[in-house]
């Protein structure tokens, strides 16, 4: 099993949901985060003084799935989340040991 | 001795002197005014130096001014302007948190921008004498307004300036919910400056600075038509002019706090009060009326509003009552000081169905006035201008009655002055969009709407981690 997470815009993140959920992907997690890599921040103006604001509003969102699915999930995401501009986020991949589902305490397979 | 016995005659020249002059300037305050230096001619020395009362006339000599009614015109103005904080409030909550300062701030620089140029020029061209449309130039810059009366017969023509003010400034600011999360700042603010003097300021004055439409008689106690349908109307040609949100119907365009929108709901109500009650213009019994209704229309637009909503989804909800009490608000705003408060609480029962049925298909529809401005000013205030026409009872308000109290043709009348506001107000705003859009573009590049605007119009974070 893979681990996918994926640093997606804000405003992919819905496209990116429905396409997952196309592919049968059982589950997911988003969360909020902020970050940066190449993409510049901004400048900020608080009562005349200016800030440079480094970490941007991105959203991860992380899915577990089976190794044979796993190429066509992260091509289906960068796919999506894809604008062509600098910011687009990233995708990483780790190997998952074991998962368990809490209610029945059984080890998926 | 002899300095009291020279005093009222040297007033009594002073005071017909001033009356003359106001009458010059306030000529609709004749028959007010006529009173004042009828008293102090025929005012005998002898009655002057033994009645103590008529001190206070010697130290104000023109002055008409009423202590109560000048004390609750105060408080209602800063209640009035209030309503604009509480609208951005109401408006932040809805959208989005990337766009939770722009769209307050649309709100905000109303109270810069309109407070400024109604004093300069609006207050002039909405209740200078002028024509049947529009007033005149006779008050730009407050030429001719004083602590004396002018406008309204007991408080202080500065007062009353201010009074109004507060309304232009929230009319404007009503506009700001059709096109938020993708309207540029620099552009709404020249729209909405342009707007209150080229389309606020003649409409208040066809309504209230005796033009035709007040010729016509006209029912609008708060403002109706002049506010609600005016800024609804143009919210709706501002859909059109700046287009939708890149994805609308899209995405999942959720309000980020309805405690905000619950809190900007409440500040509205409680400064309504001063905005139909104050529009009474005196601390009198119609004032006492229109508070009365303004407390129980809205609460029955929310009961009905809240049946209306289990009735659909089982479930009443927080957006959906802070909705219906605008609704309830709106709608009574037209009626607050010529209807009973029974009837007012029938005409705000009524008035939630047709807003909550526009609510739902403008969601479905492709028509994105994003925090529906249309369904709660534009259909609210049209029902509440027309049950006027239905409620209204001499009797009670003493300025005319409806349908229900033998004067169907009241209704007629209310017809003309909605139509009379949607046609007026969409045919200029829909020039002035344009007019705008040749100088400035209306909206931001899709880059910045989706990243939001609150960065990229204003350089700041409505919430920064």
């Amino acid at each position: 099993m893979k681990l996918i997470k994926a640093i997606v815009r804000p405003n992919r993140v819905d496209d990116v949901r429905d396409v997952l959920e196309k592919m049968n992907v059982p589950g997911m997690t988003v969360t909020e985060v902020r970050g940066h890599g190449r993409q510049k921040g901004h400048t900020a103006v608080y009562r005349g003084k200016e800030y440079s604001v480094t970490l941007l509003p991105k959203v991860e969102i992380e899915v577990v799935v089976q190794d044979s699915l796993a190429d066509d999930v992260i091509r289906a995401i960068i796919g999506t989340a894809r604008t062509g501009e600098i910011g687009d986020g990233r995708v990483f991949v780790l190997p998952v040991e074991h998962s368990y589902n809490i209610r029945t305490g059984e080890m998926d397979v | 001795m002899t300095e009291r016995t020279g005093m009222p005659n040297m007033w009594g020249r002073l005071t017909a002197g001033l009356v003359l002059g106001l009458l010059m300037i306030a000529r609709p305050l004749v028959a007010v005014a006529q009173d004042v230096p009828v008293v102090h001619d025929d005012l005998p020395a002898v009655v002057a130096q033994s009645a103590p009362a008529a001190l206070p006339d010697e130290a104000e000599p023109a002055s008409a001014i009423d202590a109560g009614d000048t004390a609750w015109m105060l408080a209602s103005s800063a209640l009035v302007l209030l309503m604009t904080p509480g609208l951005a409030f109401f408006y932040g909550g809805l959208v989005r948190s990337k766009n939770v300062l722009n769209t307050m701030m649309m709100s905000f620089i109303s109270l810069g921008a309109v407070g400024i140029l109604w004093a300069l020029f609006g207050y002039s061209l909405a209740f200078g004498e002028g024509s049947a449309f529009v007033g005149d130039g006779t008050a730009f810059f407050l030429r001719g307004v004083g602590l004396e009366p002018g406008g309204l017969a007991t408080i202080p023509g500065y007062l009353f300036v201010a009074f109004q003010g507060t309304f232009a400034i929230i009319t404007a600011a009503l506009i700001s919910g059709a096109i938020v999360e993708r309207m540029r700042f620099p552009a709404y603010l020249l729209f909405i400056s342009l707007w209150t003097l080229i389309v606020y300021s003649p409409l208040a004055h066809m309504v209230w600075g005796g033009g035709w439409l007040a010729q016509m008689g006209a029912l609008d106690f708060a403002g109706g038509t002049v506010v609600h349908i005016n800024a609804a109307v143009a919210a709706a040609v501002a859909v059109i002019c700046v287009g939708k949100r890149t994805d609308y119907r899209q995405a999942g365009l959720l309000p980020h706090n309805v405690p905000f929108v619950l809190l900007g709901a409440g500040l509205l109500w409680f400064g309504w009060f001063g905005f139909n009650a104050g529009s009474a213009g005196a601390a009198n019994g119609i004032a006492g009326l229109g508070f009365a209704t303004t407390m129980f229309a809205p609460a029955a637009t929310v009961v009905v509003w809240a049946f209306l909503d289990l009735l659909r989804v089982g479930k009443v909800t927080a957006v959906g009552l802070a909705t219906a009490i605008v609704v309830g608000l709106v709608a009574i705003t037209p009626a607050a000081g010529l209807i009973s408060p029974m009837n007012a609480i029938i005409l705000g029962g009524i008035a939630a169905v047709p807003s909550y049925m526009m609510l739902l298909w403008r969601a479905r529809s492709g028509f994105d006035d994003s925090l529906d401005v249309l369904a709660a000013h534009g259909l609210g205030g049209t029902v509440g201008a027309l049950l006027t026409g239905v409620f209204a009872d001499e009797a009670l308000n003493g300025v005319g009655s409806g349908l229900l109290y033998g004067n169907p043709g009241q209704l007629v009348t209310q017809v003309v002055a909605v139509v009379a506001a949607i046609v007026y107000s969409g045919v200029l705003s829909f020039v002035l969009l344009k007019l705008v859009g040749l100088v400035t573009p209306l909206r931001v590049e899709t880059e910045a709407e989706n990243f939001g605007l609150d960065p990229t119009q204003h350089g700041e974070e409505g919430y920064v981690h």
